[in-house]
């Protein structure tokens, strides 16, 4: 037999999971699109056309620095600048103003990400990035929040406080919780999302089906979602335990402004948050103590952002030290014979 | 009559990934290759020293005939594998792709050695003693069949203050593709049980535990139900994860210890071996059989006919590509072994050698490696390595030649399973950087 073609040999392994970069980032996206129609349902054409822009400008931001800054190969299609295109959209109020919206696009991709290297060397989240800018640059525009009229509101539709800033005035002015409570929406419609609230944020419902979809298909493990969420449910359930009329219950945090977004879409993404399992349970705890700490006592009612960005800085240093489990230490490494296991 | 197992399945705790597992050839029975017109014996087809040339060009020797010997303990026996006149003894490239010496054997005829006991009846009965039968498995030049080629009679040497309780066989075939343990199994069950019972005889243990992944339930029925009659010897299931079959995998899985990093299984009580090796230590120890064939699997997403022979050690890797229906158009690659751990062959006319348990052809479109992208971070081959390792880090050190750091990571821990190139979405040529880092590591402990 004659060999026609010549053969390649390159060194193993000779076959490659099929999950590559490109499948996982539309996956991604794919688990966006319950929280997507929620809004559109509550906020009309407006929470699309905030989508659409949000992906089109950082797509455009990308292309033109990497292509007339860089001068680099564009590697757009790798789909990671719609996803922050999408989750800025998701963080931001249905109303803004498209210019605003631009200078986050801007920000989150070129500063947030292309001025660490590109995708895989930035530390902080891109589109946690652009969002904290706008939140401290416009803070108005940023925290005016349509209340869900359905399909057919426009982009004028009356505003309303999220039950976090409800929670906050009321507090500030002296009201007990259950008072305030009392104002804020019940937590079936926290869950299914009627609530005020920034453009992905507002349905829990939505959001874990997003999660579903995307631990079935082993985009990402459960460690990082799980562990914010606990965390936030059990350091806000300590503070409701010692205090009932100061503090809200844990059901009502969990529930409420952007844990959920949060802990799904923001703290999960792979370049800013820990390799390991256990660096991952960490990173998650360090997000649920902050968020709550920025809740209860800061200046803000809303904290999970700036909790994913603090924790985003100690993920070298969790990387370091929240190693796995090494094959071949410790006391399973360390077992002798013993008299008994050779009687047997 | 099938047995229930009373147990579950078990794997390791760490680590593993599930690739198709792709057995294409499970269900096609061994057969026999017709014997070669020559035949090319490496004299170094096993870890430790080349044995030693017996032979001169020239000479007629039989099958099963010992034409080179031993050099030091660790080293194997060479027999011929054909009846016939010696033809050239050089340097020829061998499935490393690097050249080795190796002795052509001309065939004529297929007389054996007297010695050899020829008939397919099951001898059970072990007559030799621990020691004997070390010397018969070293004589017949019995290596690890599984991949590594480790000679089985250092294997068989306990060292002094060590103690072995449980003999492990390795019936796992974790390997996508691979289905020659599985068919030898199926059918030859007790002669691989009369095997361990010769190989806890030489080691001195009372229990033996027979291992196979779940995707060969056939194997763990038939296996279970011949129990009976041999004492001590248990059928372990196994859930199917990659890489189950590596040595270290395997004693975590099935006896909950860990293997010390740097030391031997027999550091914590365990000896492991091959199906395919204990069917062989049967055939040394009960027929007189030298290792000079074995079971190949040849297969491949194109190919005609997956298969399983039984060949003669020395056979061109052609020749049993030749006999499954020749190479298909699309083949792109031709892979020695399997499609994680195995090697590339750069010629078809390299020999099959006592380790080579298959010959993989993978498709030109899937041959190519894919564009590389910058790492993500994402965890995955931290998640997939089965010693615990960090193997993204690995890579950027050894890129970087930090070869102090690599060691200081346990990259000599790495046993090159290929998990986290398999798993990595940026196809990152992860391990490739760290057999770099491995060997610079080892360059500055020698130096």
């Amino acid at each position: 037999m004659s060999q026609s073609t010549l053969l390649t040999v390159s060194p193993s392994p000779h076959v490659h999971t099929q999950l590559t970069v490109k499948q996982i980032m539309w996956r991604v996206v794919i688990a966006m699109v319950p929280a997507l129609l929620i809004s559109l349902y509550n906020f009309g054409i407006s929470a699309l056309l905030i989508t659409m822009m949000a992906i089109l400008f950082c797509a455009l931001t990308e292309y033109l620095i990497v292509k007339y800054l860089l001068h680099q190969e564009v590697t757009l299609f790798d789909g990671s600048a719609v996803i922050t295109g999408a989750l800025l959209a998701f963080n931001v109020p249905t109303n803004l103003p498209i210019y605003i919206l631009l200078v986050g696009s801007v920000v989150a991709v070129g500063i947030g990400k292309l001025s660490f290297g590109g995708l895989g060397n930035n530390p902080f989240n891109p589109a946690l990035v652009g969002r904290v800018f706008l939140l401290i640059s416009f803070p108005v525009e940023m925290t005016s929040w349509p209340v869900p009229g359905g399909l057919l509101s426009g982009i004028d539709a009356v505003t309303g406080a999220t039950p976090l800033g409800l929670l906050k005035d009321g507090l500030r002015s002296g009201l007990a919780v259950p008072e305030i409570m009392s104002e804020a929406p019940g937590y079936l419609s926290m869950f299914i999302g009627t609530q005020a609230g920034s453009l992905g944020e507002m349905s829990s419902l939505a959001l874990l089906i997003g999660l579903i979809f995307m631990l079935q298909q082993k985009v990402i493990t459960w460690h990082v979602p799980v562990a914010v969420i606990a965390s936030v449910f059990a350091f806000s359930g300590l503070f409701w335990l010692i205090d009932p009329t100061q503090y809200a219950d844990p059901i009502f945090h969990v529930l409420s402004g952007g844990v959920m977004l949060g802990a799904i879409f923001m703290a999960t993404d792979y370049v800013t948050s820990p390799v390991s399992h256990r660096g991952m349970l960490i990173f998650g705890l360090g997000i649920g103590f902050f968020t709550v700490l920025i809740r209860l006592f800061g200046g803000y009612p809303e904290g999970i952002s700036f909790a994913i960005l603090i924790m985003n800085a100690f993920v070298p240093l969790i990387n370091k030290y929240a190693k796995q489990h090494r094959y071949g230490t410790g006391r399973k490494a360390a077992f002798e014979v013993s008299e008994k296991e050779l009687v047997h | 009559m099938s047995i229930n197992l009373g147990n579950t399945l078990k794997t390791f705790h760490q680590g593993g990934i599930h690739p198709d597992d792709a057995k294409l050839s499970a269900d096609a029975a061994i057969k026999p290759l017709p014997t070669p017109k020559i035949v090319t014996i490496p004299i170094a087809q096993h870890i430790g020293k080349p044995a030693k040339i017996l032979v001169q060009r020239g000479d007629m020797v039989k099958a099963g005939q010992i034409i080179a010997t031993h050099e030091g303990f660790v080293s194997a026996n060479i027999h011929s594998s054909v009846c016939g006149k010696v033809g050239v003894i050089d340097e020829m490239m061998d499935s490393t792709g690097f050249k080795h010496t190796a002795i052509t054997v001309r065939v004529k005829g297929d007389d054996w050695a007297e010695e050899i006991d020829l008939s397919k009846d099951l001898n059970r009965s072990i007559n030799d003693s621990a020691k004997e039968i070390v010397e018969k498995i070293m004589a017949a030049g019995v290596v690890g069949m599984g991949g590594a080629a480790f000679p089985s009679h250092v294997k068989l040497s306990v060292p002094e203050g060590k103690q072995v309780d449980h003999l492990l066989i390795n019936g796992v075939e974790c390997e996508p593709f691979l289905t020659a343990d599985h068919r030898l199994m199926l059918e030859r069950p007790e002669e691989i049980l009369v095997g361990t019972q010769i190989l806890m005889r030489a080691l001195g243990v009372k229990k033996a535990v027979i291992c196979i992944e779940d995707n060969k339930h056939d194997a763990i029925d038939l296996m279970s139900s011949k129990l009976e009659d041999y004492e001590g010897i248990s059928v372990q299931g196994l859930q199917v994860k990659y890489p189950q079959g590596g040595e270290k995998q395997l004693i975590q899985a099935v006896l909950d210890r860990e293997v010390p990093s740097g030391g031997l299984p027999v550091d914590v009580g365990a000896i492991v071996h091959n199906v395919g090796t204990t069917y062989a230590v049967y055939q040394a120890v009960q027929k007189n059989k030298p290792l000079v064939e074995r079971v190949v699997t040849v297969t491949g997403r194109s190919l005609e006919t997956p298969s399983n022979f039984l060949v003669r050690i020395g056979t061109p890797v052609v020749n049993l590509i030749a006999e499954a229906g020749g190479l298909p158009e699309q083949a792109g690659k031709v892979v020695s072994g399997g499609p994680m751990m195995g090697k590339a062959i750069a010629d078809l006319n390299v020999p099959i050698a006592k380790a080579t348990s298959g010959i993989l052809i993978i498709d030109e479109e899937e041959s190519k490696r894919e564009q590389e992208y910058n790492c993500l971070h994402c965890g995955k081959c931290v998640e997939v390595c089965p010693i615990g390792l960090e193997p993204y880090y690995l890579m950027l050190l050894a890129k970087n030649h930090k070869t102090s750091e690599t060691s200081q990571e346990h990259i000599l821990d790495c046993m090159e399973c290929g998990s986290c190139s398999w798993v990595c979405p940026s196809n990152r040529p992860i391990l490739d950087y760290i057999r770099l880092g491995k060997s610079e590591v080892k360059k500055t402990q020698t130096a």
